[in-house]
């Protein structure tokens, strides 16, 4: 086994990094006047991407395996059945909610959609 | 020359056990996905209940947050001094992972604690049965990872740094970065959007 002169810093710019992204969701959290815009949390949900890439970057070293690249595959196999699973439920339940208002829900639903009565 | 091909040999076995871990944590992944939508979907359903504004307190989980990523880094740094076979160096580190990663689950055990005695446990609503199930799937993932961490130190102790060594930390500090990774989406979606509504 060789010794491998140790390279500290991936790890420490992906301290800073992480501690930066962490701050920042942190401090317009704790801010905020209004509640959660839209805004507010496409700001949130783009911080968590963010740390998302740069830890993968900078501590799971991924894009340096050898080819074929089996791990950025399953990575990205992973991300979209992530997406369909929490995405599609979200989507469903609203949907179902929606429709399942109770007595008013039709009332609703026509002065929603602007239908007619026949 | 034949130590030459038994270091290569090494470097392919390490990369196809590191590729099975990474699946095993890609499916991992999966698991945290149906715990988060599931989160999503009953997060408003509080029968009457508390709500995540009521109960979240951000400064909290900001040290929370800082103590798990800190262990994280440290875990990378007690890979790459074992890599360069520095023994003291990468015993420390880990103990230094240890360190972190156990303050980190004391902080939410003893959050979830105040939460009892508060009369807000898991069976309290929905939302709190999606909360205490996201929340404490991810801390015994912690609580696997210390008890591995705490294994790995004894082996090094006993044994010194060995290939055997090498691999089996890469996996563990890809199972604990990836850890962190879950914990800023609970920190996100669960805390400081919670927080908000």
């Amino acid at each position: 086994m060789k010794a491998i002169k140790p390279n500290y810093i991936p790890y420490i710019l992906g301290y800073i990094f992480s501690l930066v992204l962490t701050i920042n969701a942190f401090v317009a959290v704790t801010q905020a006047q209004n509640g959660l815009t839209t805004s507010l949390f496409i700001l949130l949900v783009g911080l968590a991407i963010g740390q998302l890439i740069v830890q993968v970057l900078f501590f799971l070293h991924l894009g340096r395996e050898s080819k074929p690249r089996w791990n950025g595959l399953a990575f990205i196999t992973m991300i979209m059945v992530v997406l369909f699973i929490v995405v599609g439920s979200i989507w469903i339940m609203n949907n179902l909610n929606y429709n399942m208002m109770g007595d008013h829900a039709s009332d609703m639903i026509i002065k929603d959609e602007g239908l007619k009565r026949e | 020359m034949s130590q030459h091909v038994a270091h290569l040999d090494q470097q392919k076995d390490t990369e196809t056990v590191s590729l099975g871990f990474w699946l095993y944590l890609m499916t991992d992944c999966l698991l945290f996905a149906t715990l988060f939508a599931t989160f999503a979907v009953l997060r408003g359903n509080t029968a009457g209940g508390v709500s995540g504004q009521d109960i979240f307190d951000m400064n909290y989980v900001l040290i929370q947050t800082i103590a798990l990523l800190t262990s994280s880094v440290t875990s990378g740094f007690a890979l790459i001094t074992a890599r360069a076979k520095m023994y003291t160096a990468s015993i420390l580190w880990l103990f230094v992972t240890i360190l972190f990663g156990a303050s980190f689950l004391l902080l939410e055990l003893q959050e979830f604690r105040t939460l009892f005695a508060d009369g807000h446990g898991w069976h309290m609503s929905a939302f709190l049965s999606a909360f205490f199930t996201l929340v404490g799937t991810h801390g015994a993932h912690i609580t696997a990872g210390l008890i591995w961490a705490i294994v790995l130190i004894v082996a090094l102790v006993r044994k010194g740094i060995t290939p055997r060594y090498v691999k089996n930390l890469t996996l563990f500090t890809m199972f604990w970065h990836f850890l962190d990774i879950i914990w800023i989406f609970i920190f996100t979606f669960v805390y400081a959007i919670g927080s908000l509504l």
